[in-house]
């Protein structure tokens, strides 16, 4: 079946026509796919000045000074859990708490750092993941990974609030104030604010028992696999406080039973804020993820879908050029009935 | 293949005050009232979203479900324009009213569930904006595509102002913002799925897979499909007109063709990756795992023969049972199978389900008011109505 003649030529049919559109279409599409080999995005690394913390749960008393510290140094009001609402008892980190200590129980609880009959502490904020998940979400980059420091920080002036940075975390970490009208994201930026007065995370500045550490991570990872390399139950020097630089605060204490992994050296790539433990990690709240960031796979898809917009704009081409043929203009005098038309 | 074969399409007329527009109106008010208190005192003071499930049902059914099912306009203009299947020409314009509708307030519905709305305008700053994001890609693709469809509409609102000239000089582009009316559904549409990836081991392994595009840009379009047969039987049935099921019978044969592409992929996906032992586990999330796909299934026990596709109300049921599948589809992904830790539910408040239902409504009374006022539906013969204009 021929479609009228138009300019004096002879246009094929809808299907010739649609399948030739289909080709072009297709082959633009492998062309832009072939010619991007970059669009494959690899897992980050950490920046190699990358700060951190690194927390020992066998080292943690659970006093909660750093939970205490981080609400003075972010300006949190508190958070209340009881009735008598005396102090400040967030449950779980919020848009107003950004740093908890959570307890692991078992049993009877009788010692510590013991998975049956025992209980642990557990840090909770920020990871500072090397290929975060939450800058990726982010489509107005509120979220950012700063390229020296590594420090994963919130912009409020740009956020619009959509929250994908909320769901897209596997720790569970940007959290928002939904009770407020200008609610904006929270979440631990390493005390940043704090540098310029000569200061650093208050969480660690704060900890009696160097628990929570602050430091580069490349110092803060060679602590804690000198930490895995010792004897249960010899004794050790803790430093406190901030590994790479500061005064000496260090003491003696004895090694516990610790787990034969440092959480964060590979997870999703490795993060910066780096954690110790006598219990299994899943069981006290960290995730086992792979070394593979879901930012890479999901960033990978983007861009070979629509780097330089080179699929859109070849599928936009092929439609824009069978949508030309196909569409008629209603106003148009109506051409001559033709034998055989299909009827509807 | 022109459309000037087909009855040109006319206002359907009538009042616009009965009880299904007063019904319409009254969820409305409600809805905007709650939207109100929201905007005065936060997203806790109406909903239940909370840091584990942030995004409830004014993201994932207003927006995700909602401008899924918006679908039908891009699907028709898919037969009619690309695949230049010209006697679907009829079913263009009914289905391009309920997508603008759907999207449009998909777009309203996001801007209120925002935590910082009066930001948005950074989606679209270069200075702001993130291109690999992707919902920076979702969130410019649907603005650009409300866009572009109330420009595909406007003939109809040039026509009834008599404005013949600038319709005329509109329709000599028109074949521009048909195909991008086309594109960017395609490119949002698949983007939609894309969303889940990034969230990794939250989302159950069912739904976790880099496929997702193909998986959501495939269910957008039977769902277009399906809502299509869906508004077709429910208009013709409110109008008392009858149904073009000339038409409906072949569109729904080429439905079923993508369901069965769709259930291959997924299930296909499914094993390769090895999440199929979980879909035989006795829990809620393989029940609706099956459910989901079951709705696929009995769409071709319902309209699996050429017989049975003559029958409106196979139709009719073949459109809930897809549309059904597209909601859990999404529902599952976004919440039903995310899992972000011990200790966080969700479900939503009343407030929640009300502005939700608001929007259908205002969906529905929005098709109602521009059918009985602008020439969208074809020009009924056979069945004379009242005299009007």
């Amino acid at each position: 079946m021929k479609t009228p003649a138009r300019n004096g030529r002879i246009v094929p049919d809808g299907r010739r026509r649609f399948l030739k559109g289909c080709l072009g279409t297709a082959g633009a599409a492998v062309a832009a796919t072939v010619s991007s080999p970059a669009a494959a995005r690899d897992t980050y690394e950490r920046p190699a000045e990358a700060l951190g913390l690194l927390y020992d749960a066998t080292l943690c008393i659970g006093c909660k000074a750093c939970v205490a510290a981080c609400k003075q140094a972010n300006d949190n009001p508190p958070e209340f859990s009881t009735a008598d609402r005396l102090w400040d008892t967030p449950l779980d980190t919020s848009g107003y708490t950004f740093n908890i200590i959570k307890m692991y129980r078992s049993g009877t609880m009788a010692t510590k750092d013991d998975e049956e009959n025992g209980y642990a502490f557990m840090k909770t904020s920020c990871m500072h993941c090397a290929d975060p998940s939450c800058v990726s979400a982010c489509p107005v980059t509120a979220m950012t990974k700063d390229a020296t420091t590594g420090i994963v920080a919130y912009d409020a002036e740009a956020c619009v609030g959509c929250r994908y940075c909320v769901v897209a975390c596997p720790f569970g970490i940007p959290k928002y104030q939904y009770d407020s009208p200008t609610g904006k994201i929270g979440k631990c930026e390493l005390c940043r604010h704090r540098y310029k007065d000569g200061h650093y995370s208050a969480c660690a500045e704060v900890c009696p028992t160097g628990a929570t550490l602050y430091g580069r991570t490349s110092d803060l990872l060679a602590e804690a696999k000198r930490r895995l390399a010792l004897t249960p139950g010899s004794v050790t020097t803790y430093p406190r406080g901030n590994l790479s630089g500061g005064p000496d605060q260090s003491y003696e204490g004895k090694v516990a039973k610790y787990k034969q992994h440092v959480y964060g050296e590979t997870e999703y790539g490795g993060t910066q804020v780096l954690k110790l433990s006598a219990v299994d990690f899943e069981k006290v709240g960290m995730p086992y993820l792979s070394p593979k960031s879901s930012a890479s796979t999901s960033e990978t898809i983007q861009h070979t879908l629509y780097g330089g917009l080179l699929m859109p704009f070849a599928v936009l081409g092929a439609m824009t050029y069978v949508a030309r043929r196909n569409v008629h203009h209603e106003d148009d005098a109506p051409p001559p009935a033709q034998p055989g038309k299909e009827e509807s | 293949m022109s459309a000037l074969h087909h009855a040109r399409p006319a206002p359907v007329g009538g009042s616009l005050f009965n009880a299904t527009t007063l019904v319409c109106g009254v969820l409305m008010a409600v809805a905007a009232t709650i939207i109100v208190v929201r905007l005065f005192f936060g997203l806790s003071s109406t909903t239940n979203v909370n840091d584990g499930y942030s995004w409830g049902i004014w993201v994932v059914v207003d927006v995700f479900i909602g401008s899924a099912l918006a679908c039908g306009g891009f699907c028709m203009a898919l037969l009619v324009y690309i695949f230049n299947k010209g006697k679907y020409h009829p079913l263009v314009r009914p289905a391009l009213l309920g997508s603008l509708f759907g999207y449009t307030l998909a777009g309203a519905a996001i801007t209120f569930d925002l935590g910082r709305w009066w930001n948005f305008w950074h989606i679209f700053w270069p200075g702001y904006f993130n291109v690999n994001s992707v919902m920076f890609e979702v969130a410019a693709c649907i603005t650009l595509y409300i866009i572009v469809m109330w420009i595909e509409f406007s003939p109809v609102f040039l026509e009834k102002l008599g404005l013949q000239d600038a319709r005329r000089k509109l329709e000599k582009v028109l074949f521009f913002f048909i195909a991008l009316g086309v594109v960017l559904p395609m490119m949002h549409q698949a983007s939609l799925g894309t969303m889940l990836v990034v969230m990794g081991g939250q989302v159950h392994p069912l739904w976790q897979t880099p496929i997702q595009p193909l998986l959501y840009l495939l269910s957008a379009i039977m769902l277009g499909y399906g809502v299509i047969l869906f508004e077709s039987c429910v208009a013709a049935s409110a109008y008392r007109r009858h149904i073009e099921l000339s038409l409906l019978n072949p569109m729904a044969k080429v439905m079923l063709g993508i369901i069965a592409v769709f259930l291959v992929v997924r299930l296909a996906d499914v094993a390769v990756r090895g999440a199929l032992p979980e879909a035989f586990r006795a829990n809620h999330v393989a029940l609706t795992f099956w459910a989901e796909n079951a709705c696929l299934l009995a769409t071709f026990v319902l309209i699996g023969t050429v017989e049975a596709r003559r029958n409106p109300a196979r139709l009719f049921l073949a459109g809930i049972t897809v549309m059904l599948s597209g909601i859990l589809l999404r529902l599952n992904g976004f919440l039903i199978a995310f899992d972000t830790g011990p200790g966080w539910s969700y479900f939503p408040s009343v407030p929640e389900l009300l502005v939700t239902i608001g929007i259908f409504a205002a969906e529905v009374f929005g098709y109602i008011y521009i059918t009985r006022r602008f020439p969208v539906l074809p020009r009924e013969e056979t069945y004379a109505q009242p005299a009007h204009s």
